[in-house]
């Protein structure tokens, strides 16, 4: 099992609202936040390209952030889900300087904080909160290995990217463009 | 000209608008770290060699800094974390993929062996003790057996006695463990930085022979201005002088990387080359720190004379603000996407 998810760049308009569901979900501290909206501005005047993206942590393939993590606290759970066990964890920020998209922080109470692809909703058969709340429905979260799930069938059919390939994590997000 | 302009809705504390996780508590602890791995390093190479005696600042009276050092830096590592009251979770596995776990295991190994080395040398180092002194008095009082005229070096715990006895019988062996576990603690304070991919200012690995070798010279000066023979002081003015152009290869080497590097790396040496960090470190690590002193060691040795106390200040402030500037700097630069 590999989670994955496929966000829509062509019909994201950048209005927070998975921002807000999932700080509703999952009780993120106030002044924080585990997803985030990015809009790049590219090309020459007056050709100009606005693009939308909602981001979070990729729940990358090759995962600096577990790795370096002195304690065991950032681990890898079934389907690839990178979370923190908060018990474990000291907070010496080497996860978070390991992480190339900057998707973890440290939480009012110290330990390290981030996206968990709301593992407990995935449990009870549901989607992330942020896909589910989208109103454009621009997000698709499910199974890679399986051929027929929404994520598998949108990545066959549409182009795509990752963000910062370069970096080498091997990110699991897929920017629909 | 092509442009792009990226916008994040995100404001995480520490985080945005630039990563600013680690302080000043992490340099400090880095500097500290390799100042420590510097005066251990030296001593335990020339009682190795057999020159305890020649160079009796170097085997026995520096490695006092030691211990010193690596509890602070520990205190400065402590000071960082954000979950303080787990700390104890570092000391329940190991992890080699983990500079930070193997480091804190490399600090719980040398420790106690710094411990034990200035131990077996104090009753030279101090022949007397001076009990009316209020807090080494009180110091001494816990572990020895106070008596008249204060001149008693007898411990007051059997197993004090028994261990110092051990050290003493195998003190070739302590001292090849504490050769190795300096060279490693030494290169661990920049292997730390360079396992963070992600930061391209740090990632590359010329980082750990660069701190260690500026780790080594920080003890070097330490020793030359601690210590009180001439010929002690040519021995490690001399040694300093060497490290310094080691030193000043590796970084002209890690910025060659750079430029022949990714643009983000490009970018990093920016920050060095009319960039904000400039000043900091072409005037204060550069000129100040590596290449005046090491001027000033030349001259010294050619007969000009050069309170020794003055180079060896020059390096330890150059390699402190050094690594406050690799620490700074790395947390700016980044991938950009
Ligand atoms: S995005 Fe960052 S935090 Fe998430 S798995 Fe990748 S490296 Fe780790
Ligand atoms: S901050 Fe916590 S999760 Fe991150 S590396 Fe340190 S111990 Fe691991």
């Amino acid at each position: 099992m590999r989670y994955a998810m496929a966000i829509d760049t062509l019909k994201c308009v950048g209005c927070s609202d998975c921002v807000v569901a999932c700080q509703t979900e999952n009780n993120v501290p106030h002044g924080y936040a585990r997803d985030w909206i990015t809009e790049t501005v590219d090309g020459v005047y007056p050709s100009l390209e606005l693009e939308f993206r909602s981001e979070r942590c990729n729940h990358c393939d090759n995962t600096p952030c577990v790795r370096t993590c002195p304690t065991g606290a950032s681990h890898i759970i079934e389907g690839g889900i990178v979370k923190v066990t908060p018990g474990k964890c000291i907070g010496c920020g080497a996860c978070i300087q390991s992480c190339p998209y900057d998707a973890r922080f440290s939480s009012p109470e110290g330990w390290v904080d981030k996206c968990t692809f709301c593992d407990h909703r995935i449990a009870n058969g549901q989607d992330p909160a942020c896909v589910e709340v989208c109103p454009t429905h621009c997000m698709y979260f499910g199974d890679l290995d399986d051929k027929n799930s929404n994520v598998s069938k949108v990545i066959a059919n549409r182009k795509w990217k990752v963000l910062a390939p370069e970096a080498g994590t091997d990110p699991q997000i897929f920017y629909l463009i | 000209m092509k442009e792009e302009l990226i916008v994040s809705g995100r404001m995480n504390l520490n985080i945005d608008p630039v990563l600013h996780i680690w302080h000043w508590q992490i340099p400090l602890y880095l500097f500290l770290g390799g100042l420590a791995a510097g005066v251990l390093f030296f001593a335990s190479l020339y009682s190795i060699r057999n020159e305890e005696e020649k160079y009796s600042t170097a085997v026995k009276i520096a490695p006092i800094l030691a211990p010193i050092a690596i509890i602070i830096g520990l205190i400065a590592l402590l000071l960082d974390l954000k979950h303080k009251l787990y700390f104890w979770q570092l000391y329940t596995t190991i992890r080699l993929s983990s500079p930070m776990s193997w480091g804190a295991w490399v600090l719980m190994a040398i420790t106690p062996l710094s411990f034990v080395w200035v131990g077996i040398h104090l009753k030279e180092v101090f022949p007397k003790i001076d009990f009316s002194q209020k807090f080494f008095g009180t110091l001494y009082k816990m572990f020895t057996k106070e008596q008249e005229g204060g001149v008693n070096w007898e411990w007051k715990f059997g197993w004090l006695t028994k261990l110092e006895k051990l050290a003493i019988e195998n003190k070739k062996m302590l001292a090849w463990a504490i050769l190795l576990a300096s060279v490693i603690l030494g290169v661990y304070t920049g292997i730390l930085l360079s396992a963070f991919n992600a930061r391209p200012l740090w990632n590359t690995a010329i980082l750990g022979p660069l701190f260690l070798v500026s780790g080594l010279s920080t003890g070097a000066a330490s020793i030359m201005w601690l210590s009180k023979s001439h010929e002690e002081q040519k021995l490690f003015s001399k040694i300093d002088i060497l490290l310094i152009v080691i030193e000043l290869f590796f970084i002209i080497h890690l910025f060659m990387g750079f430029m022949a590097g990714p643009q983000v790396q490009i970018e990093s040496a920016a920050l060095f080359w009319g960039g904000e960090f400039t000043l900091y470190f072409g005037l204060f690590v550069v000129i100040l720190g590596l290449i005046m002193p090491g001027i000033f060691e030349v001259m010294e040795l050619n007969g000009y004379h050069i309170h020794v106390a003055i180079p060896a200040l020059m390096i330890l402030v150059g390699g402190l603000i050094f690594r406050f500037v690799i620490v700074e700097a790395g947390q700016i630069t980044r991938y950009l996407y």
